[in-house]
């Protein structure tokens, strides 16, 4: 339990997608205009990212290791498709986007119209595919610790995002050089507040 | 014979060459059409990951911008995306796999970047933009020239944060002794991930004060 608390705190703030891995950086500068339409990404990311981190590692799980399908039959032992792993990966994120975004307009108009607009977006985020490699890589054991990072990543993305459109709603009326203006401005924010963040580097709970 | 000759274009026509470097500078695009930005910067760190990303990109933006440029008539609109992502999913394993097979220290050290370049807008917003409509002969140079402008920031980054941060260039030393003796230390901030978005924030103030008409309006 502490640790997944822990795995929880250290991938909102610490391993933060932004501050650190740059992932979802496209989307981070495309729509932090106003705070509004942020929060809905942010949102949105989350949402994917909790439903296909999991079923990623699943599918990794018991298809893709190596020996990972003996529990269809014991010969299958030395079958290794984890060559095959990008292409599953960025199907089935670009297959739940799609999956997600009908039932979220059968079911849940408001919340559709709200995000509606991000959900296809969200299938080239690098975060999304991001998250799922990097489950991959690090070997988590349980689906609770990817679960929990998933989350973690995801709101860590939307504090991200929300923070950096509302430091560019303010940056608007100041007197910014003019080449600054605009994309370079929101570089150099971005990398003061990657710096802002490293101050809670060595966290531990 | 010779009339087939007339009606077509040049290999390297006045517009070709534009396509291709067109990408270098006015439409970068990192720093202009704000692509590409997701995996780049984590690889620039030193030199050599950076020019080795570089070049599988500009690969895989090539071919993938050829293959659906040649399929663009046969692909429904509707299913679009996801055939696009296919091809480049397709080729990034190919990437990966070569990269695994030749420089695996490198590959070890891009870790999940190469799986990245996928979802690295350079590739889709291309395929969107230029490979949808046009022919395949302008739309794998149009890929080589974005590749080539996407390396030119990474490797200029990954040059500045090598030099600055490890007084290194491909591992070498070139920052002389007698410098540290001197007193002088290499800046640890460069190597840390912040420093990369701050050079590319000072690569556009420098590039937009050079090209007055990139500047922003609003």
């Amino acid at each position: 339990m502490e640790n997944l608390f822990n795995l929880f705190v250290r991938s909102i703030f610490i391993d933060n997608m932004i501050f650190a891995y740059f992932l979802g950086m496209c989307s981070y500068l495309a729509v932090s205009k106003t705070v509004k339409t942020s929060v809905g990404l942010g949102i949105a990311v989350t949402f994917v990212l909790l439903i296909t981190a999991p079923v990623n590692w699943l599918v990794d799980t018991y298809l893709l290791k190596p020996g990972a399908m003996t529990w269809i039959d014991p010969s299958f032992a030395d079958v290794d498709l984890s060559y095959l792993s990008f292409l599953i990966f960025i199907a089935v994120i670009a297959a739940i986007v799609q999956l997600v975004e009908m039932v979220v307009e059968k079911f849940s108009p408001t919340l559709y119209s709200a995000l509606g607009i991000f959900l296809p977006l969200i299938a080239v985020n690098c975060a999304i595919l991001g998250v799922a490699l990097f489950v991959q890589e690090r070997e988590y054991e349980s689906i609770s610790e990817v679960v929990v990072y998933a989350g973690g990543s995801g709101l860590g993305w939307f504090l991200a995002i929300a923070a950096l459109a509302a430091i560019r709603e303010k940056t608007r009326y100041s007197h910014i050089p003019a080449p600054l203006r605009g994309l370079g401005i929101a570089f150099i924010v971005t990398g003061l507040m990657a710096i802002a963040f490293m101050g809670f580097m060595g966290i531990k709970i | 014979m010779s009339e087939d000759k007339n009606t077509r274009e040049p290999m390297f026509s006045a517009k070709i060459v534009k396509i291709l470097t067109r990408p270098f500078n006015l439409e970068n695009p990192i720093t202009v059409q704000v692509l590409g930005i997701c995996s780049a910067l984590a690889v620039t760190v030193q030199m050599k990951p950076a020019i080795v990303m570089a070049l599988s990109v500009t690969v895989v933006t090539a071919f993938s911008n050829l293959i659906i440029s040649t399929l663009r008539n046969t692909i429904p609109s509707r299913i679009r995306i996801i055939v696009q992502l296919v091809v480049v999913a397709a080729l990034v394993i190919i990437v990966d796999q070569v990269l695994k097979a030749y420089v695996y220290d490198v590959s070890k050290k891009l870790s999940v970047f190469v799986g990245l370049i996928i979802t690295n807008c350079i590739l889709m917003g291309r395929l969107e933009a230029f490979a949808m409509a046009q022919k395949p002969w302008p739309s794998f140079v149009d890929g080589i020239g974005n590749g080539i402008g996407y390396g030119l920031i990474l490797i200029t980054v990954g040059f500045f944060r090598e030099l600055l941060g490890s007084g290194k260039i491909f591992g070498i030393d070139v920052v002389p002794q007698f410098l540290y003796d001197a007193g002088y230390v290499s800046n640890g901030l460069m190597i840390l991930p912040p420093m990369a978005l701050i050079t590319i924030g000072v690569i556009i103030w420098l590039q937009r004060s050079k090209n007055r008409e990139l500047i922003d309006k609003s």
